[in-house]
């Protein structure tokens, strides 16, 4: 008991600096997470049937297949096979980006659809073109309504990092394992780093339900109004 | 019965969504000045027509002029800078959501007439205060009543200065005791000489304002002419019917 | 020739490693449920006691992620002299976190329910147990099943994670082919379309399943 209390003081600075690399990695996916998932959401609701139908083939692709196949696919396999040599960290950033956000797509596209049509009328009416319409009417409302369900997305993004150390990313749980490695003390190891990823996610959830009431339009809800 | 040459006049306007024909060849002239009201039975095609007007509906096929010429709503330079021009007032207000009163009038000045945020501020106070609103521009949509919300729209389409409005059933999803303030900014715009087009069902509107009343019924112009030669005693015409209806509704209600 | 080994040798393996995924999944859906079931049912009408433990079970499996549990059952429990295989604790693993989001779905669905429906049934004279099975579950089980069945649709794909304690299935048997024949893109878009029929097939049937039990003008949570 002592000993792994012992093990844990003198391995807990380490094993914090790994949250470092997660951190990125979660920031950096949920960016693009959100960058491609409101792109794709606009084709869905906006676009041609062409764009719909090719957004459709990637959300049931990204939806469909495990993180951890898609890491070794991308990683082992089409990243060397188009000659893109990214370390770990970019890897695994891109990947959990690009299925975050087929995610987001479906959680921006459901909010697009529930605000009133009539909005894109007016902001039309008034001589904005689509775009504009877009930009200044419609985005920054679902961008409101979808955080919410976005924190959902982070918490999930953030449990999934914790598969980067199958290909050797230095973040909290390959620096966990190659400390239990060492010293047998598997237990209390995996423990601490469970307790470092559940303060992880709690403070993320409760910063952007913070967030959530800063930006709380008065007298607005998104149910029905 | 061209007093002048009209600011907009369309011709022909058809139509159809699937297989349900909803304007079958529509025309019509709105010189300057001039105050047009559809009336007519719900499915009749008011409001489809009013949004052919602004292209917000892209009519099937037919011709729409602006101020004497053709506007080609295939380019869409052209037709956002024609919708500047044509202002249009919905049933359901359509405020902007995520935006306060004034910040609702101000953001179309900043990005589409590219106003200085400073300049774009001072028009739309005057805008609010002109429609009585003057106090309530930091409210946001969700805080204000139905008529403060239907004279903020109102003031929102009048700060781009349009030459001509275009006003869809602007009372009609309002409490009865809210429709006398909309009532009354739509009036004052009438004298100030707007040139309006105005689907409604609101009895006092229709027989005080109109130059001329189109009564709309199965996607076609029924009968147009005067208050008087349509709803005068006795003259037995589809809008006087109509107009006795909305009659007996207004007299139950009060 | 080398192509016509590596596909026979490929789909072997895969095959193999479904039937080993499928016996992952099926008893760790059914025991997610179950636990879910029962601690939403706690959550949702438990004393303060039972629901603070319920709570903490819940927030617990959800605020880690899911490979630091399989790592502290397999890995970590023979530092205390418990020794799972590798089947069982991916197993155990994989129903204690599923059990936990399950449950997050039941407690919503109960909790959902109008109080009007407990004083309709109580005025017509069903006792406790009646009003539970005959008005309550029916119309909180409608309410969870797509919640619950997504939930699901998640631990099929979750369960590639028992490869990460060396449980032979989908995933790992095909990284071992992939090494072997350093032929990763391959590999791996099979598998990942191996993955995509079991989801499909999944939502299918989850689908059809809402359709069954649609009552008009009833929503889910």
């Amino acid at each position: 008991m002592l000993e792994s209390l012992s093990v844990i003081k003198d391995a807990l600075p380490y094993l914090l600096k790994g949250s470092f690399a997660t951190g990125v990695i979660v920031v950096g996916a949920m960016l693009i997470g959100l960058a491609l998932g409101l792109l794709m959401a606009c084709g869905m609701v906006y676009g041609r049937k062409w764009v719909r139908l090719v957004v459709g083939f990637y959300i049931w692709f990204f939806q469909g297949v495990p993180v951890l196949v898609l890491l070794f696919l991308f990683y082992f396999g089409l990243f060397n096979f188009l000659g893109l040599n990214f370390t770990a960290i970019t890897a695994v950033t891109i990947v959990l980006g690009m299925t975050t956000a087929a995610y987001q797509a479906n959680i921006f596209r459901g909010a697009m659809l529930s605000i009133p049509q009539g909005q894109f009328k007016a902001a039309n009416a008034l001589g904005m073109s689509n775009v504009q319409a877009i930009t200044n009417i419609i985005l920054p409302q679902v961008l409101r309504i979808s955080i919410p369900a976005w924190s959902n997305e982070f918490s999930i993004i953030l449990k999934d990092s914790a598969l980067a150390f199958v290909i050797g990313a230095p973040e909290i749980m390959a620096r966990t394992q190659f400390v239990a490695s060492r010293t047998y003390q598997h237990l209390p190891l995996y423990i601490t780093a469970g307790l470092i990823y559940f303060v992880l996610t709690w403070s993320g959830v409760k910063g952007l339900r913070a967030l959530e009431n800063k930006v709380r339009i008065p007298g607005y809800s998104h149910q029905g109004n | 019965m061209s007093r002048s040459e009209p600011i907009l006049k369309v011709e022909n306007i058809t139509k159809s969504f699937g297989s349900a024909e909803i304007l079958k060849g529509v025309g019509l002239e709105l010189p300057k000045g001039a105050i047009k009201i559809l009336i007519g039975p719900s499915g009749g095609g008011k409001s489809t027509l009013l949004q052919c007007l602004n292209c917000l509906v892209t009519p099937d096929s037919g011709t729409i002029w602006f101020n004497g010429g053709v506007v080609n709503i295939q380019k869409s330079k052209e037709l956002y800078a024609f919708r500047q021009q044509v202002g249009m007032i919905f049933q359901d207000f359509n405020l902007f959501d995520h935006l306060t009163a004034l910040d609702n009038i101000i953001i179309a000045l900043c990005k589409v007439k590219k106003m200085s945020k400073q300049q774009a501020r001072e028009r739309a106070m005057t805008e609010l205060d002109q429609v009585g609103l003057g106090d309530k521009g930091h409210l946001y949509p969700a805080e204000l009543s139905g008529g403060q919300k239907q004279r903020v729209a109102i003031a929102r389409a009048l700060a781009m200065d349009p030459k001509v409005l275009l006003l869809d059933e602007p009372t009609s999803a309002l409490d009865p005791e809210l429709v006398g303030e909309v009532v009354a900014v739509i009036r004052s715009l009438a004298h100030k000489g707007m040139t309006m087009i105005m689907a409604t069902h609101q009895i006092s509107l229709i027989r005080n304002l109109a130059d001329e009343i189109l009564f709309m019924k199965d996607g076609l112009i029924a009968e147009r002419g005067t208050p008087d030669e349509l709803l005068g005693k006795g003259c037995g015409t589809l809008s006087q019917g109509f107009c006795d209806k909305l009659n007996e509704i207004a007299g139950e209600e009060s | 020739m080398d192509d016509m080994a590596f596909f026979r040798e490929l789909v072997t393996g895969l095959n193999r490693g479904l039937l080993m995924s499928v016996m992952l999944i099926i008893p760790s859906a059914l025991g997610g449920l179950i636990i879910g079931i029962v601690a939403g049912a706690l959550r949702a009408f438990g004393n303060s006691l039972v629901i603070r433990i319920g709570d903490g079970y819940a927030a617990l499996f959800r605020g880690t992620p899911l490979v630091v549990q399989l790592f502290v059952l397999y890995f970590g429990l023979p530092n205390v002299g418990i020794y799972l295989t590798p089947y069982w604790a991916a197993v155990t693993g994989f129903m204690l976190c599923s059990g936990a989001y399950q449950s997050e779905y039941v407690r919503g669905a109960l909790l959902s329910i109008k109080r009007n429906q407990y004083l309709g049934a109580q005025a017509l004279g069903f006792t406790r147990l009646q009003t539970i099975f005959w008005v309550i579950i029916p119309q909180a089980m409608r309410r969870a099943l797509p919640g619950c069945g997504n939930e699901i649709i998640y631990l099929i794909k979750y369960s590639s994670l028992a490869y990460i304690v060396t449980f032979m299935e989908l995933t790992g048997e095909g990284k071992t082919i992939a090494t072997e024949y350093f032929r990763f893109t391959e590999v791996f878009l099979v598998i990942g379309f191996y993955y995509l029929i079991l989801v499909s097939v999944a939502k299918i049937i989850l689908r059809k399943t809402e359709k069954a039990l649609e009552v008009p003008g009833f929503g889910s949570v």
